[in-house]
């Protein structure tokens, strides 16, 4: 092996401009390989990030047929206590589990006494909520850091500008419980809240004791448990673990009390993060393309300037599967030095792209530009460039091994 | 060694031939480059075969060197009917049992002049590292190229040249060398000198060569002396005037 290695290695050196162009453009594939799955994937994770821990938590547990009438939040489809304990028991018997905090959801007016809007609201437990989603608190723009307490309401920023209110200010939440009777409470703007794309990324925030006031609950009832896990990976598992605990739980008809989604299909981002994911997979079809296409090209035409050469070896006894083996090695080097060229080169502009601290203005939300990329994943696309170098040597190595030395020396 | 049985002599010899044909087809004729060549060549001679451009002198060197196969005719190299070997067999025989030098030299220009004259026993017999080096060493100083042993053969001579591919061939201790127009592209002091080159190393390794030429100068260099035309084989000359036609 180390012959055909030696021998590769020089022959590529035979040719030294097309060796270099031939792995410049194999290394600059890799390069934008690289750092499109690493900034996308950067972006990627900061998103999901961003929805999981500052809105959604990682899963959530609903009352069956809840999810699919969650745009009017209906009072009728909570979960009553016992039930929620029930789950909230499960739950934090689970190793898997970091927090778990229950919801009342539910649509109001918000008053300022001057003017009314509509307002969506959570009403959470501020401590257990803040464990479910530890971002919530990053989200707010003004305001105490601190948990909410019994009597303050945070708003989204945007209702705070057009409404010109302010933290301190006294407004009032009106909404109707699910018996039909309208009931009110004064509450103390404590914070405001920013934006963030995602259901829920403009709701507003109240303590659980607080909603349960305003709706007249006899007893209290949870819309929605987000769970936040110790281990983001394990989502799909854990979700998949848990609706199978809980579909043991049924009704008097026979079916299933709750629902288990995880983050995914409970955030249209999701879809963005497929389309992120089959742009890589496309990208990657793309630098086999280019690999592919240039290893071919350089190893056939390296059979074609050898035959003579070829047909030498071959009268003085190589056997053809030694012939075949030298040039899958030549085009296996080629492909090791272009994949190495292009990894070290694309880290590098990676480190520069993540001390030169761009960022991009989305309207009201600015991106930092980073790059972030899992060192298998480096490996991975090292090693499709190499087998696919291998495999572009394949048919012209299958040539020149099977060539009839007797014609390949005649060659001219 | 191929075996004939005559008279109650049992003879040995590198090559025997009976009545062996060769045609190619070129489109759909057929055109017949050998026609019933017979003969038998004794281990340890230098035979030469001559005669014009399309006689089928290289014809025949293919045929002994099992880089082709006869049509017709029955041929035996070393001991071995080359006709039935396949494409794997055959280089395995030519590896272990024939050695080759070309008009061109044909060295392999990435490898230095050791590289080259080590590549048959690296890359064919497999031959372990501490009897390759002293083989290749011995072969180098055969030929007077000790002292150019890290050369590519792109820095050296013609006739340099052709000394690398006459120790890259004996190298391997092959029963038989064979040579097409080894002297084609020397000029005629380089081409005695390698004549001389071969001649010597055949009375130290008792190996057959046999090699082609059309060059009337080097002829005389040849012990035994084939003519062909036109296919056929006219005639045989030994050393000294001695010939039958």
């Amino acid at each position: 092996m180390r012959n055909l290695l030696k021998i590769a290695v020089r022959n590529l050196f035979r040719y030294k401009r097309r060796t270099l162009l031939t792995a410049s453009l194999i290394a600059i594939g890799v390069v934008f390989v690289l750092l499109f799955v690493a900034v996308t994937g950067s972006f990627k994770s900061m998103m999901i990030g961003q929805i999981t821990d500052s809105m959604l938590g990682h899963l959530q547990v609903h009352r069956r047929g809840y999810l699919a009438s969650i745009e009017n939040l209906p009072l009728n489809m909570n979960l009553k206590l016992q039930a929620y304990q029930k789950v909230e028991g499960i739950l934090t018997n689970q190793p898997e589990v970091e927090a778990v905090s229950p919801r009342i959801k539910f649509g109001g007016i918000f008053s300022t006494f001057v003017e009314t809007t509509s307002i969506r609201l959570n009403g959470v437990y501020p401590d257990r909520e803040l464990k479910a989603v530890p971002l919530l608190a990053s989200r707010l723009s003004k305001g105490e850091k601190g948990p909410l307490k019994r009597g303050e309401i945070w708003i989204p920023e945007l209702m705070s500008r057009s409404m010109k209110v302010n933290i301190g200010d006294t407004v009032v939440i009106v909404a109707t419980n699910k018996d039909g009777s309208v009931n009110g409470k004064q509450f103390k703007v404590a914070g405001v809240l920013e934006n963030v794309t995602g259901p829920g990324g403009r709701d507003g925030y109240i303590h659980i004791e607080d909603a349960v006031e305003v709706l007249r609950m006899e007893e209290m009832e949870i819309s929605e448990i987000s769970v936040h896990l110790k281990d983001f990976n394990k989502v799909i598992a854990f979700t998949d673990r848990l609706e199978g605990l809980l579909s043991k739980e049924v009704s008097k008809q026979g079916s299933s009390i709750y629902e288990v989604h995880s983050w995914e299909k409970l955030s249209p981002f999701y879809n963005i993060a497929r389309m992120i994911d089959i742009m890589t997979f496309f990208i990657r079809i793309m630098l086999i393309a280019i690999v592919l296409i240039s290893i071919m090209n350089v190893m056939i035409m390296a059979v074609y300037e050898r035959i003579r050469e070829i047909g030498t070896i071959a009268a003085i006894g190589t056997l053809p599967g030694k012939i075949l083996s030298m040039f899958m090695v030549e085009g296996f080097c080629l492909g090791l030095v272009g994949a190495v060229a292009g990894t070290i080169l694309g880290l590098i502009i990676m480190v520069v792209i993540n001390h030169s601290g761009m960022t991009f203005n989305f309207g009201r939300q600015i991106l930092a530009l980073s790059a972030s990329i899992d060192p298998m994943e480096v490996l991975m696309i090292s090693g499709i460039v190499i087998v696919i170098s291998v495999i572009a040597s394949l048919q012209p190595a299958l040539k020149a091994s099977r060539m009839e030395p007797i014609k390949a020396l005649r060659h001219v | 060694m191929g075996l004939v049985v005559a008279e109650n002599i049992t003879k040995i010899y590198s090559v025997v031939a009976a009545k062996v044909s060769k045609d190619y087809k070129v489109g759909e004729i057929a055109i017949r480059a050998l026609n019933e060549v017979s003969f038998e060549i004794e281990p340890a001679s230098f035979v030469s075969f001559v005669g014009p451009s399309g006689s089928g002198k290289t014809t025949l060197l293919n045929l002994i060197g099992c880089l082709d196969k006869p049509t017709e005719g029955k041929l035996m190299v070393a001991g071995t009917d080359v006709l039935h070997l396949d494409r794997k067999q055959s280089a395995s025989f030519r590896g272990n049992n024939l050695g080759f030098i070309f008009q061109d030299f044909n060295l392999i220009p990435v490898l230095t002049v050791y590289e080259n004259i080590e590549y048959p026993l690296l890359m064919v017999q497999n031959v372990p590292g501490g009897e390759r080096k002293k083989r290749i060493l011995t072969m180098l100083e055969a030929v007077g190229m000790g002292d150019q042993k890290d050369k590519y053969p792109d820095q050296i001579s013609g006739g340099q040249k052709q000394r690398v591919a006459i120790a890259r061939a004996l190298v391997t201790n092959p029963k038989l060398v064979l040579a097409d127009e080894p002297t084609a592209n020397l000029d005629h002091k380089t081409a005695f000198l390698v004549l001389e080159s071969m001649k010597r190393m055949r009375d130290e390794f008792k190996t057959t060569f046999i090699f082609s030429t059309h060059d009337q100068k080097i002829v005389g260099q040849a012990e035994v002396l084939y003519t062909l035309e036109d296919g056929e084989l006219a005639g045989k000359q030994l050393k000294g005037g001695k010939g039958d036609a």
